[in-house]
């Protein structure tokens, strides 16, 4: 927690790790310490613990012993407000109203902020206590016909997997992405590089289609190409145009912000040199942008992974495998996990478990994926490490020649 | 008085004739103009797309809205079934609205202050290594990257007994506020418009919280600093420079927040009991237009799906009004 420091006057002492070089004191070299406002003090540190320590105490007794009332989230709750209210009275006996209402305000924040970060956690932590359990290699290998429950004694039976759900979420994302992403970078294209009159009424499209309901799509999808157009029924095929509808604009508008990034001037020698426009885009704008536009398409992808509601609708899923994506009912990971917990056996919900948590780590995979590739520290690592062999390679060739 | 231009002509070997422009070619390239035709037609299909869902939607929903005319918009029941069929949009658009608000008043505070906590007080880094900054920053897209069915699943079986209790003490000690009151005997806290809205809240924070730090982070550094210069405390710097300045723009983060919390499907699908009504009290159960489609999708009846198309063509409409203002709003405010 970051608290504003009352000004005090500089500190002169030994073995800081600011250095700052030294300043002559006295005849003798002597250290300046640096001061920011950000910096926590041991006092601060120390004024914090007794305030949040007091405030535990004051509403223990309060909560348990004087009001009898129970329960974790509640006592929660109350240790936070009364430790802020604490916090601030403390301060404004120490050090005066202004720094009391700072630092009033920068633990609200923290404690703010510190709440948006804790369903995550808590999210992480609960799929693997129910989920880890029910990890196996057999999920993989077995699809969910044949379930347990239905087993006669004396035959062999088989637990159920989610190999139909892999499967076709393979294919479903894979269709998905060869539709809309080159549609979505294309028409990232258009927005940034080519133009017109209608570059602003597509930006506003786009906008408006990323804010689609994800269920719409799947609904539009039914409207369009499962029974009222073209009558084509249930199939993967069909769960891959509503994922379309999710991945596009995603794709587009992440793409669109990386482009706009790639500087005019590799633009403008490109033309200088005679380059036709589709060139210049294929030979010098998407290749500066390559991490980027990588970054943006796996983050599209990992977001597209997740969606349930426009797979109910279309590929309303089948425990059986079904490895062709054009023909028939298939399954998902995510709606496998919306159908499971809607059953009541407790070995269909742990099978919910374990799927939810499988999808998670995948998309987790992605995302993680998808950051390295982008980032300052890992990203320029790999980069100068690919440059670095394909210059020893030019070089290797070139004295190979010579 | 001659110069040396003046005697250059007449060595230069194309000064023989009149002078002739040099001719450059300035037609674009065959590739070119398929290249632009490409872009531009797939700039054309998303507007294609945007149009053909909304023209679907309504195409295939016209025998429900011809059954029941504008009663469409008062009726709160849904049987769909028969010729004497009788459904309306009224509860599930009344749910839909309730469940945003919900999501809205809780989740802003938070993403407010995270989004504060990342660009005003969280350091860079921590010991000099972890960026702590971009950390966080790309654990918000995480977030809002996890599937809503896991939402949906922590919102059922972690979240809501908790809330339950809670729902419960503000309906026994709140309950001179008409939206906390329960009338006896008839809920049990759980499956409520109230624990819906904590849930979508807790869904929509993400992207609310990312829009908003970003819009926070545009703030003129020169008004920032000349401000600490005054000798304002960091405290009056975001409330009396920060938060004018990215007034607007959150107001557009807001919204587009909403336009998510109306929606969304699963989780809500999943956490709220569904029944007809539009009672003002947060604890009772209902529905809302996506967790109707996905509830009752494939329920059968004469206007089975009809119907549920004609629910989803308002939430259509009204979404698109909805982002539409919002992200005017925040564009607006990108550039300003």
């Amino acid at each position: 927690m970051a608290v504003t420091r009352p000004y005090e006057a500089p500190r002169v002492g030994h073995g800081d790790r600011y250095d700052h070089g030294s300043v002559l004191l006295a005849g003798q070299p002597a250290h300046r310490t640096r001061i920011r406002p950000r910096d926590l003090a041991g006092k601060d540190v120390a004024l914090i613990a007794v305030t949040a320590l007091a405030a535990y105490c004051v509403v223990w007794i309060t909560f348990y012993q004087l009001t009898l009332l129970s329960g974790q989230v509640g006592f929660i709750l109350c240790w936070v407000g009364s430790f802020l209210v604490l916090y601030y009275v403390v301060n404004l006996l120490v050090s005066g109203r202004r720094v009391a209402a700072d630092r009033a305000v920068a633990a609200l924040i923290t404690v703010g902020g510190l709440c948006l970060f804790t369903p995550l956690v808590l999210i992480v932590i609960y799929l693997f206590a129910k989920g880890a359990r029910f990890l196996s290699f057999h999920l993989l290998v077995a699809s969910q016909q044949g379930v347990e429950e239905t087993c006669i004694p004396g035959f062999p039976c088989t637990k159920p997997g989610v190999l139909n759900a892999l499967v076709g979420t393979a294919e479903q994302i894979g269709l998905a992405t060869l539709i809309g992403v080159p549609a979505g970078v294309l028409t990232a294209v258009y927005l940034n590089e080519v133009g017109g009159r209608f570059t602003q009424a597509v930006r506003v499209i786009v906008t408006s289609m990323s804010g689609v309901p994800a269920i719409l799509a799947g609904a539009f999808v039914y409207a369009f190409w499962i029974t009222g157009f073209l009558h084509q029924g249930f199939s993967g095929f069909a769960g891959a145009l509503a994922l379309t509808v999710i991945l596009l604009p995603t794709v587009c508008r992440g793409t669109e912000e990386v482009l706009r990034i790639v500087p005019n001037d590799l633009r403008e020698a490109s033309t200088a040199l005679a380059a036709p426009q589709w060139r210049t885009v294929w030979s010098v704008v998407l290749p500066t942008a390559r991490s980027g536009l990588v970054t943006a398409v796996l983050l599209a992808i990992a977001v597209a992974l997740g969606e349930t509601a426009p797979l109910l609708l279309t590929i309303f899923g089948s425990a059986a495998l079904n490895v062709n994506p054009f023909n028939g009912p298939q399954m998902a990971m995510p709606l496998l996990v919306f159908q499971e917990v809607h059953k009541p056996l407790q070995s269909d919900i742990n099978l919910a478990y374990a799927a939810a948590l499988a999808l998670f780590l995948m998309v987790f995979t992605l995302f993680v994926v998808a950051r390295v590739l982008s980032s300052d520290w890992l990203g320029n690592r790999v980069r100068a490490s690919m440059n670095k062999r394909r210059s020893t390679k030019a070089r290797a060739a070139r004295e190979g020649g010579s | 008085m001659t110069t040396i231009l003046e005697s250059l002509p007449s060595e230069h070997p194309r000064s023989a004739g009149p002078p002739v422009p040099i001719k450059t070619n300035t037609k674009r390239d065959i590739t070119d103009n398929i290249f632009r035709l490409v872009v531009k037609a797939s700039g054309g299909a998303t507007f294609v797309v945007l149009f053909a869902i909304g023209f679907f939607l309504f195409w295939q929903a016209l025998p429900a809205f011809r059954h029941m005319g504008w009663a469409f918009f008062t009726t709160s029941e849904f049987h769909t079934q028969g010729a004497n069929a009788k459904f309306g949009v009224k509860a599930a658009l009344y749910g839909s609205i309730v469940v945003a608000l919900v999501a809205i008043v809780v989740a802003v505070p938070v993403s407010l202050s995270a989004a504060l906590f990342i660009n005003e007080y969280a350091p860079r880094s921590v010991f000099g290594r972890v960026p702590l900054r971009s950390f966080l920053i790309s654990t918000i897209d995480l977030m809002a990257a996890v599937p809503s069915i896991i939402y949906g699943l922590w919102g059922l079986y972690v979240l809501q007994p908790y809330i339950a209790r809670i729902a419960h003490w503000l309906s026994v000690h709140l309950a001179f506020i008409p939206i906390f009151r329960v009338t006896p005997g008839t809920t049990v806290f759980t499956g409520s418009y109230l624990i819906a809205g904590i849930l979508v809240a807790i869904m929509i924070m993400p992207i609310v919280t990312s829009i908003s730090r970003e819009i926070i982070s545009l703030t003129p550094g020169g008004e920032r600093e000349g401000a600490l210069a005054l000798g304002a405390t960091r405290a009056r710097v975001i409330g009396s420079v920060v938060l004018p300045f990215a007034k607007g723009g959150m107001v557009g983060a807001v919204m587009l927040g909403m336009g998510r919390a109306l929606g969304e499907a699963i989780a809500v699908e999943l956490v709220l009991a569904l029944s007809f009504g539009t009672s003002i009290q947060l604890n009772s159960s209902g529905v809302t237009i996506a967790s109707l489609i996905a509830n009752r999708f494939g329920a059968g009846g004469t206007y089975g799906f009809s119907s549920l198309l004609a629910c989803g063509f308002v939430l259509f409409v009204f979404t698109l009004a909805v982002n539409l203002i919002a992200s005017t709003i925040v564009s607006r405010s990108r550039r300003a």
